[in-house]
């Protein structure tokens, strides 16, 4: 099992969620985070002076699913939240040790 | 003898100008500052209204507006003692009650529009120190100078509605306040933005609806010279409001909510002491000039001389009251339906220039020595870590915002 962990644009959740239910994903979790890549955050002017914006708002997705299921997963992921624009994000791949579902106690791949 | 329109008219004039401070200057600064200090900043401007009402009715009016004494005020209304039911102020046609009522709502907003200055990092006792010794050393003795028949009135000074009395003061006492406590210690580069630009709007509109009792309210009356100066009043509000936009414009490529506000309130206090004689075309001519001018101002404050003067007073109230001050004997010749002036247009500016100058230099002395006097009785600072953790923890055990954000 592994969990796919995707930094994305804030505008883009809602093609990249298509596209993961279009390959037949059934969950996924959001998160609301902050960050910068080589983006390196932006500025804002208020009264003439500048203001660095470090941290800038991203949302941070969290799939867990099958190893044979990752690639396609990547796939729809990358190509939905895609703009071509410095900023579009990263998506991880981490090993999942274990998983349960709370309501059945169904574990591993079952509870996915 | 009482004339009920002009008593109705400064009642409603008077609610306004104390919707100025509670809440409208309190929105329009805690807007401004970091989500941690919102409420700090909303404490101070409660504390400083009820401490300066307070403060107004046990000594301040009669230092103002008792006695004709070219410096000061005598006691013979401490406590507002001697005031019947019935008294008419001297002059109008209102109960001497409204009268001590409106002008309480000035002493309130005056000293509180200092707290632009501070805010982020002043002790909350530092606060409440300055302002009760600034109300009765700076307040009411320029309030006496000007409006009460002291000495800048006896020259023939004209300030309608406060650019001397409330704006100069104010202002220049603000950049003294800022430089002496020292910056946020985050100043200039790490500043963070302000943490909720509608609520600035929000607070700048009221101000601008606040500022008609504010200004026509001066007229004292509620006649013509009141009409003309809430058609000025706004016109002034609106022309800023246009030229800071484009200014940000042409400059950034983009036009700022913050940036429009800040232009308003910048055309208000510009007009403030020229409300009485701009007439429309003076006053749209006034708003464009301050926009101008109190943005080079508020860059000149911070980037050029370095004081972290936090939420801009000096640049936008001190200078656009100065410049409205002495810009009033040439606003008076353009605008048709404009007043009349009591020298002639030299002779009115050479006496707007002394008032201007006179009143900033005792307000920084002063000011300096109030501050050093707040310094030495309850420090002026909060430590860096409660500077850090922000002021409405670590001085008032609130917090703002209930959020993970």
């Amino acid at each position: 099992m592994k969990l796919v962990v995707a930094i994305i644009q804030p505008h883009r959740l809602d093609s990249v969620r298509l596209a993961l239910t279009e390959i037949g994903m059934t969950g996924l979790t959001v998160t609301e985070v902050r960050g910068y890549g080589r983006q390196k955050g932006h500025t804002e002017i208020y009264r003439g002076a500048e203001y660095t914006i470090a941290f800038l708002p991203k949302l941070k997705i969290e799939v867990a699913l099958p190893d044979e299921r990752v690639d396609d997963a990547i796939a729809a992921i990358s190509r939905a939240a895609r703009t071509g624009r410095i900023g579009d994000g990263k998506i991880f791949v981490l090993d999942l040790v274990a998983a349960r579902r709370v309501r059945t106690g169904e574990t591993g791949e079952d509870a996915l | 003898m009482i004339n009920a329109a002009d008593t109705a008219w400064m009642l409603t004039a008077t609610a306004l100008v104390l919707m100025m401070t509670l809440p409208a200057l309190g929105l329009f600064y805690g807007g401004l500052v970091q989500a941690k200090n919102i409420l700090s900043v909303l404490v101070q401007c409660a504390a400083v209204a009820a401490l300066c009402s307070v403060l107004w009715f046990a000594l301040g009016y009669s230092l103002a507006y008792s006695g004709d004494g070219d410096w000061v005020g005598d006691g013979s209304a401490f406590f507002l003692r001697g005031l019947t039911r019935d008294a008419v102020h001297p002059g109008t046609h209102i109960p001497e009650s409204v009268y001590v009522m409106f002008q309480m709502t000035f002493a309130v907003i005056t000293p509180a529009l200092i707290i632009g200055a501070y805010v982020e990092r002043i002790r909350f006792a530092a606060v409440l120190v300055i302002s009760t010794l600034w109300l009765l050393i700076v307040y009411a003795p320029v309030a006496h100078w000007v409006w009460g028949g002291g000495w800048l009135a006896k020259m023939g000074v004209m300030d309608f509605a406060g650019g001397i009395v409330v704006h100069v003061t104010a202002g220049v006492s603000a950049l003294v306040i800022a430089w002496m406590i020292r910056p946020r210690h985050e100043f200039p580069h790490g500043i963070r933005p302000p943490h909720a630009p509608w609520m600035v709007m929000v607070g700048a509109s009221m101000l601008w609806v606040g500022w008609f009792g504010f200004n026509a309210g001066s007229a004292v009356s509620s006649g013509a010279d009141a009409g003309m100066a809430m058609l000025a009043t706004h016109l002034s509000a609106a022309s800023a409001t246009l030229a800071w936009m484009a200014i940000e414009w042409i400059k950034f490529g983009k036009p700022s909510l913050v940036g429009a506000v800040t232009g308003t309130i910048a055309g208000l206090a510009t007009v403030t002491p020229a409300a009485g004689v701009a007439g429309p075309l003076g006053a749209v001519l006034l708003g464009a000039a301050a926009s101008c001018v109190c943005y080079l101002a508020v860059w000149l404050v911070k980037r050029v001389v370095g004081v972290d003067d936090a939420l801009d007073v000096l640049g936008v109230h001190g200078v656009g009251g100065a410049m409205g001050t002495m810009l009033l004997p040439f606003v008076a010749l353009v605008g048709a339906g404009g007043g009349h002036l009591n020298h002639a247009v030299a002779g009115q500016f050479n006496v707007q220039f002394v008032g201007v100058v006179a009143v900033a230099a005792f307000s920084a002395i002063a000011t300096f020595v109030i501050t050093k006097i707040a310094d030495m009785l309850v420090g002026l600072r909060v430590d860096q870590e409660h500077e850090t953790q922000g002021l409405d923890f670590a001085s008032h055990g609130e917090t703002g915002y209930h959020t993970n954000r």
